[in-house]
């Protein structure tokens, strides 16, 4: 490990250093002035839980492709993956920003209470799985049952949506440029209104997406037949 | 979990590497499955009328050379090419299905762990790393191999409940997964005369491809059939004497990748599988779609 002096990037080398060691000395950077503040990691060749559990306003780039769970449960770090995630890239993060350069695998982004996921490729199936309150945003496509019983933040997806989107879904905001293959238990397609315009606009520039134009999506939520009490039903109880 | 690892060298410059290659690719999902681990390789066919089988004793004080020559006996040619272990490969001049019938009725001891003309199957109990070395897997040239490593669910660890399991001749199945109506299925596979040697799950998806194959359906038509006729999650990837196929069930929830370059295509259940490859970062990579069958074939790329 080594500052690099002209550019002030700390370079981690996964080769030479452990895991433990690197998600060791990210954890223990101060929360409020962390020293070094932008990490480099190189030769993560698909490890696990690379940067995981980060809660300092670092940025991190990892340099090429990683395993499961990366970026997991992440507060304030900026991470940026320059290749592809495996399943679970940024699961369960809590504010921040994370980046995959590539494809995302199974379950991104899923459970976030919030932050910002930012997707250039495709993500894989069950993308914002019961994400509560995080925003995701995917250039490309995404797979089968995403946004899976999703409550709260949005899911922005610019290409296509597999079967069962949003299947039993609660409050969560879908918005899908391309062809949906079908729409999940309750999940139906809504009016999307100039506040809905707004707020697609605004999540496309924080993802850097300007080019995208907010016209072309369709927005989808809940029916709300499946979480909501219904009198009628009450001797089923 | 489980691990699955395949390679196929669309280049020749990449054959005399294979066993390097797979080796380390396997090690990689060693902590998939610490239970056992296995390999089909293809290389060396046999000589037109010649079968190559891949037999397993469990007796370590087994006289190979003894049964080559009841072999030689019965059969005429014999050409024993490989021990690794207890399992030994040999080459007979004659028909496969006759040779292993022949092999089956003569010990009990004796199992035909692959049968064809180019295929060979390599299987045990114990950590995949400590089985690459025990096999000497670095060793191998061939046109393609996969390989996996178990972690047992269904049925015990033993090396026949090990993977690959053999198919049909120059076929062989490995499986990330569990199947809910092995039980089912299997009684019916029964009352279609297939015999089974364990309670395993996967062992029934390979009778299963083995059955339809057999009826005539074609390796894609056979896979498709399992999106039907089989219940429960699934990966699987097939060996074939000319490359191989993946099929991933329509859930999807066990993982698979793919990856492809001028000389290679790989697949794992994991990246990091792919990563020791030579060329692997600039790679070509995603993720097979649930529900649809892939094929790579040596005519075809």
């Amino acid at each position: 490990m080594a500052v690099e002096a002209t550019t002030g990037v700390e370079l981690v080398d996964l080769e030479e250093t452990s895991l433990r060691e690197l998600n060791r000395r990210l954890h223990e950077l101060a929360a409020d002035d962390p020293q070094p503040r932008r990490w480099r990691v190189v030769n993560s060749n698909g490890a696990h839980a690379v940067a995981c559990g980060l809660n300092a306003p670092v940025e991190v780039e990892v340099a090429g492709h990683v395993g499961y769970y990366c970026a997991g449960m992440n507060q304030r770090a900026t991470v940026r993956i320059s290749g592809n995630a495996g399943t679970g890239v940024a699961e369960n993060m809590m504010s921040g920003i994370v980046v995959v350069d590539g494809n995302a695998s199974q379950s991104a982004g899923s459970s976030g209470r919030g932050g910002l996921l930012v997707v250039h490729g495709d993500a894989g199936a069950r993308c914002g799985i019961s994400m509560k309150g995080v925003d995701i945003v995917v250039r490309g496509s995404i797979g089968h049952l995403s946004a899976f019983m999703a409550q709260r933040g949005s899911l922005v997806v610019c290409g296509d949506a597999g079967e069962a989107l949003g299947d039993s879904i609660y409050e969560t905001h879908v918005y899908v440029r391309g062809e949906v293959a079908g729409l999940g238990a309750d999940c139906v397609e809504k009016e999307l209104r100039a506040h809905h315009r707004a707020e697609l606009r605004s999540l496309l520039d924080q993802a850097g997406f300007d080019d995208v134009d907010p016209g072309g999506f369709r927005r989808y939520g809940s029916a709300r037949t499946l979480y909501s009490f219904r009198i009628d039903n009450a001797g089923a109880y | 979990m489980c691990g699955i690892v395949g390679l196929f060298c669309k280049s020749p410059r990449i054959e005399p590497r294979l066993g390097e290659y797979l080796s380390a690719m396997l090690v990689q999902l060693d902590e998939r499955g610490p239970d056992s681990a296995g390999v089909a390789v293809y290389r060396n066919p046999a000589p037109d009328g010649w079968s190559k089988l891949t037999l397993y004793s469990s007796d370590p004080g087994m006289e190979w050379d003894r049964l080559w020559g009841e072999l030689a006996e019965a059969f005429g040619g014999v050409e024993a090419v490989d021990r690794r272990a207890r399992h030994a490969v040999v080459l007979v001049e004659g028909d496969a299905q006759e040779i292993e019938a022949w092999v089956r009725g003569r010990d009990a001891e004796l199992r035909v762990i692959s049968a064809g003309s180019v295929i060979e199957i390599y299987k045990e109990v114990g950590r995949p790393r400590v089985f690459a070395a025990t096999f000497e897997l670095g060793d191998f040239q061939g046109t393609h191999a996969l390989g996996h490593t178990r972690m047992a669910t269904e049925s015990r660890v033993t090396t026949q409940g090990s993977h690959p399991f053999s198919t049909g001749h120059d076929l062989c199945l490995v499986h990330n997964g569990s199947l809910s109506n092995h039980n089912r299925l299997r009684a019916s596979l029964r009352r279609q005369g297939m015999e089974f040697q364990t309670e395993n799950d996967t062992e029934v998806a390979a009778a299963y491809l083995t059955w339809r194959l057999r009826e005539g359906a074609s390796l894609e038509q056979a896979l498709e059939g399992c999106l039907d006729d089989l219940d429960g999650f699934y990966t699987f990837l097939v060996g074939t004497a000319d490359g191989f196929a993946v099929l991933r069930d329509p859930i999807a929830c066990k993982p698979a990748v793919i990856a492809e370059t001028d000389d290679w295509v790989a697949m794992a259940s994991e990246y990091r599988a792919i990563a020791v490859l030579p060329g692997a970062p600039e790679a070509r990579i995603w993720e097979p779609e649930p529900g649809v069958v892939y094929t790579w074939e040596k005519a075809l790329v």
